[in-house]
């Protein structure tokens, strides 16, 4: 894949999108070994249940490495400054979401060709359970 | 209300190994098909020294503390009380399996909303590796939902 070069990218170009599978209960407990986050409103619905919720959800965090994978798909990692999220909502289990980003920015920082990223994790009507922004540096 | 005389306190230091293992295991649990973050030697063609660590790693190595909600208590807030608002990551240096990362963690931030009934903690960590390089900056925001 070529990389996007700083003089090409317009504002408003969008990121190839990433869809994720369906969230399973392996997929969460698999995140909550893998990231040390072992909360059981992730993994144990009898707890869940405990607490007057009707399932699990989704780490937020897991939605924000999703998020990371949209933006090290489209440029290596060496190139990302910066990656923030606001957790907007919680994503249920069984949920798809799909990772999307389009450019709002286009400027010049320590000496380096930077664009700035709109990014978010949305559900299939379009609701965003996570957004954020994305800089990274381009030649 | 969380006493704001908090603000400015700092956290125990901490340090950690990065781990291939962990990072594999990471890669599998975040759907990640890039063989950069699993192969040694695809991430090797790719010109690092070793696995790297994908973006949002140094929040989980950040946990990684015989209790890492600790801090909470001693402010009197209950783990449960607790949601995850926001998430920052600032990049100085790359970070890759078998370097130590060490976190210095403060309180930089604590004010309310909507009268009290949400009060947020905001914490900034300072990332650096085994040569002093700083590597990363975190900022976490943690909202604290009152009854």
């Amino acid at each position: 894949m070529a990389l996007p070069s700083f003089e090409d990218i317009e504002v408003g170009d969008a990121l190839p999108e990433l869809t994720h599978p369906p969230i399973t209960r392996l997929q969460l407990a698999l995140y909550a070994g893998a990231s040390g986050d072992h909360n059981p409103m992730h993994v144990d619905i009898d707890f869940v249940k405990q607490a007057g919720l009707e399932d699990v959800f989704a780490h937020g965090m897991l939605g924000m490495a999703w998020l990371g994978r949209l933006v090290t798909q489209w440029v290596p990692q060496t190139a990302l400054r910066h990656l923030d999220a606001r957790f907007l909502d919680i994503v249920p289990v069984h949920a798809q979401i799909t990772s999307r980003g389009r450019v709002t920015r286009k400027f010049t920082e320590d000496g380096e060709n930077r664009v700035e990223l709109e990014i978010e994790n949305v559900d299939g009507e379009g609701k965003a359970s996570t957004s954020g922004r994305a800089v990274v540096a381009l030649d | 209300m969380i006493d704001t005389s908090h603000i400015g306190r700092e956290l125990p230091v901490h340090s950690v190994d990065v781990e291939r293992g962990r990072l594999r295991f990471f890669a599998r649990a975040i759907g990640e098909t890039d063989a950069v973050y699993s192969d040694l030697s695809a991430a090797q063609a790719a010109g690092h020294p070793d696995l790297p660590v994908p973006p949002t790693f140094l929040f989980c190595l950040e946990m990684e503390v015989p209790d890492p909600f600790a801090f909470y208590a001693d402010m009197g807030i209950h783990v449960s009380q607790i949601l995850h608002g926001e998430q920052h990551f600032t990049y100085h240096a790359p970070v890759h399996a078998g370097d130590q990362v060490t976190f210095r963690a403060r309180i930089s931030d604590i004010y309310s909303k909507k009268g009290g009934k949400l009060e947020f903690v905001v914490k900034d960590t300072e990332v650096s590796n085994q040569k002093q390089t700083p590597v990363a900056t975190l900022r976490s925001v943690i909202v604290v939902r009152n009854p």
